[in-house]
């Protein structure tokens, strides 16, 4: 019966039987970060994009403009690697933490 | 001469000014299910006792063909009155009048009558309804804003400061609101945001609604903005006298005691509380059997629930509750509980309430999520506001006090003037289930039925550790009290304490971790 009317939390290996909250519930969830995923870090539009897929690259080479509130970010290769692939086109608007480009370092 | 002519002139004018933005503007205000500034201000004074001040104050826009329009009032009413028969000052922004918009000389209303507050020693209601900052009248505009948060910083602490949002509040005008001791917001017509829906859209391309983005809902769940929700302005207006009853003019008053009441009997105190201390059970449900009858006031109901604040009386007298909810997320203690809590605990100390702590919790709130929004700095809130606290202190641990959260629920080593404890009171650095993992490791992972030997210490440990007697003999709690009497206790400990006298090292301020 317990089991079904309440939510569970574990507090040092001791399960409490209570309610979640609505916050509680839509908490974010950690995941570990992907290096080779390359991320928006705010929504906006993609302006251009200069690479594709195959290409081997250096560090700090231009990957693609992503505008957001109204500036230009020249979003750079974090080290050196090859592009595996591309997700987004110019003029593609996108949220933030939308996957952009995928890398792989050599 | 008579003097019937400058009499007939002074009420024309004045009657003139008192139609505010006119009959559409009233109409289209009427129509979003609004009342007007003054119908506002009528009803939370007490009848007949307001006084309108700065009729006549005309707006100071010299551009954008400003200087030929009328705007009557400049689109704020300020004036006095009484509350429950003491006197209060007030403003209420009024939206039929350029949209409430706020420039040099509504802002010098605001601030005359903010200045007076501080002055009198009276509390002051501030009542948001405006379209935000007045363009026209640019940085005029800004420096309103400024002197209006100044002076709410200046008074915080000292008066009580209330703010009503009953419309939009937007962009800058939202931190004189936040800078208050209590917000109220109503249902579908409060909207704070610092950016809008429509720029947000714009710049960043994400769709949401003024409602979802910054409505009455999302201030008192979800943002921890507002401390009274209510579905209606006659709801909410009736909420704000209910408060003021339980708070004192000032900071150098006391709150008004009323006739002592028996709290209504519904069932005994103990059969509230599950046994187990794993079972969640309405920390509320102790707090009206404790309370003059039975009436608990309660503030940010809906927000971080895992902790309930508010208050109450004790034989008359008002008391600010903190109870740990084990109802809600086990009753721990996590940001947005902390930040609640420290507050709460901040204005009770200011205006010389005495604070009652119901002690419930297994800690705090584990998670990556908690880490990383800084659970480490907001817990530290309430560390911070139960030592500096010099009101009456009183602690009653109910079951669980571990750890972390044990410290900081007011315990003796926080300076808490009594801790009583329940007999049903488990005082230790962790619930036994945790402890015996640790302590005895190496027992249960030698043992050739590991889960057998876990529960054997298990029940090893609590015998030894799940109660308050360990901590009654270093003195660390003062008594452990039969529940049915936690009433007559905290009556004594409040009689007590009635004349505490506490100095700290002498300080400009402390550095609370904000």
């Amino acid at each position: 019966m317990t089991e079904k009317k309440y939510e569970t939390i574990i507090v040092h290996s001791a399960k409490y039987y209570t309610e979640y909250t609505r916050k509680y519930r839509n908490r974010p969830i950690w995941e570990q970060p992907n290096t080779n995923y390359v991320y928006s870090f705010i929504p906006g539009t993609i302006i251009d994009v200069h690479v594709k897929a195959g290409e081997k690259l250096q560090e700090g080479d231009s990957l693609l403009i992503l505008e957001a509130m109204k500036m230009h970010n020249n979003v750079q290769m974090p080290f050196d690697g090859k592009i595996v692939k591309v997700h987004v086109k110019p003029g593609d608007k996108i949220p933030k933490k939308h996957l952009m480009i995928e890398i792989k370092p050599l | 001469m008579s003097l019937k002519r400058n009499i007939l002139d002074l009420r024309k004018r004045k009657s003139e000014v008192l139609k505010g933005g006119g009959e559409k503007a009233i109409e289209k205000q009427v129509a979003m299910g609004k009342l007007t500034a003054r119908e506002r201000i009528l009803y939370i004074l007490d009848e007949g006792s307001f006084h309108e001040y700065d009729l006549f104050v005309e707006h100071a826009a010299r551009d954008f063909d400003m200087e030929n329009k009328k705007l009557h009032g400049d689109g704020v009413i300020i004036g006095t009155g009484t509350m429950h028969g003491s006197p209060i000052c007030i403003f209420a922004q009024d939206f039929t009048v350029a949209g409430g918009s706020l420039g040099l000389m509504h802002a010098r209303k605001i601030t005359k009558i903010m200045d007076h507050a501080l002055k009198m020693r009276v509390p002051l209601i501030g009542i948001n309804d405006s379209g935000g900052a007045r363009i026209q009248e640019g940085v005029d505009s800004l420096a309103g804003y400024g002197e209006i948060f100044f002076r709410n910083t200046l008074a915080s602490g000292v008066i009580p400061q209330i703010s009503v949002i009953l419309g939009p509040c937007a962009g800058g005008a939202v931190y004189s609101p936040a800078l208050t001791d209590f917000v109220f917001v109503v249902n579908n017509i409060s909207k704070m945001f610092i950016t809008g829906p429509s720029v947000i859209k714009t710049v960043l391309g994400e769709e949401i609604s003024m409602e979802e983005l910054g409505g009455a809902k999302v201030h008192a769940e979800v943002t921890g903005n507002a401390h009274f929700y209510a579905e209606s302005e006659l709801e909410c207006f009736d909420q704000i006298k209910k408060l003021m009853t339980y708070i004192p003019w000032n900071n150098k008053q006391k709150a008004e005691k009323i006739e002592p009441k028996l709290p209504k009997k519904k069932k005994k105190i103990e059969n509230i509380v599950p046994g187990d201390p794993k079972m969640p059970y309405d920390i509320r449900d102790i707090i009206q059997a404790i309370t003059d009858h039975s009436e608990f006031f309660e503030i940010m109901e809906m927000f971080a629930p895992n902790i309930v604040i508010g208050f109450g009386r004790l034989n008359g007298e008002t008391v600010g509750f903190v109870a740990n909810q084990p109802k809600v997320l086990a009753g721990v203690l996590d940001c947005d509980s902390s930040d609640k809590a420290a507050r709460f605990i901040r204005y009770c100390n200011a205006f010389n309430i005495p604070i009652v702590t119901l002690e419930d919790l297994p800690g705090y709130l584990p998670g990556v999520d908690q880490e990383h929004a800084g659970v480490i700095r907001h817990g530290a809130k309430i560390l911070y506001a139960y030592s500096e606290a010099t009101v009456p202190k009183i602690t009653v641990i109910i079951r669980k006090a571990y750890g972390g959260g044990y410290i900081a629920m007011n315990s003796r080593h926080l300076r808490a003037d009594f801790v009583f404890a329940w007999p049903t009171a488990e005082i230790a650095v962790m619930g036994p289930e945790g402890a015996a993992n640790i302590v005895f490791r190496k027992e249960i992972s030698e043992a050739e039925d590991p889960e057998a030997m876990r529960q054997i210490k298990i029940e090893e440990y609590k015998t030894k550790f799940a109660n308050p007697y360990v901590a009654a003999a270093r003195g660390y709690i003062d008594e452990v009290i039969e529940p049915e009497d936690t009433r007559k206790m905290l009556l004594h400990a409040l009689q007590v304490s009635a004349n505490k006298s506490v100095m700290g090292p002498g300080k400009k301020h402390g550095i609370p971790p904000f």
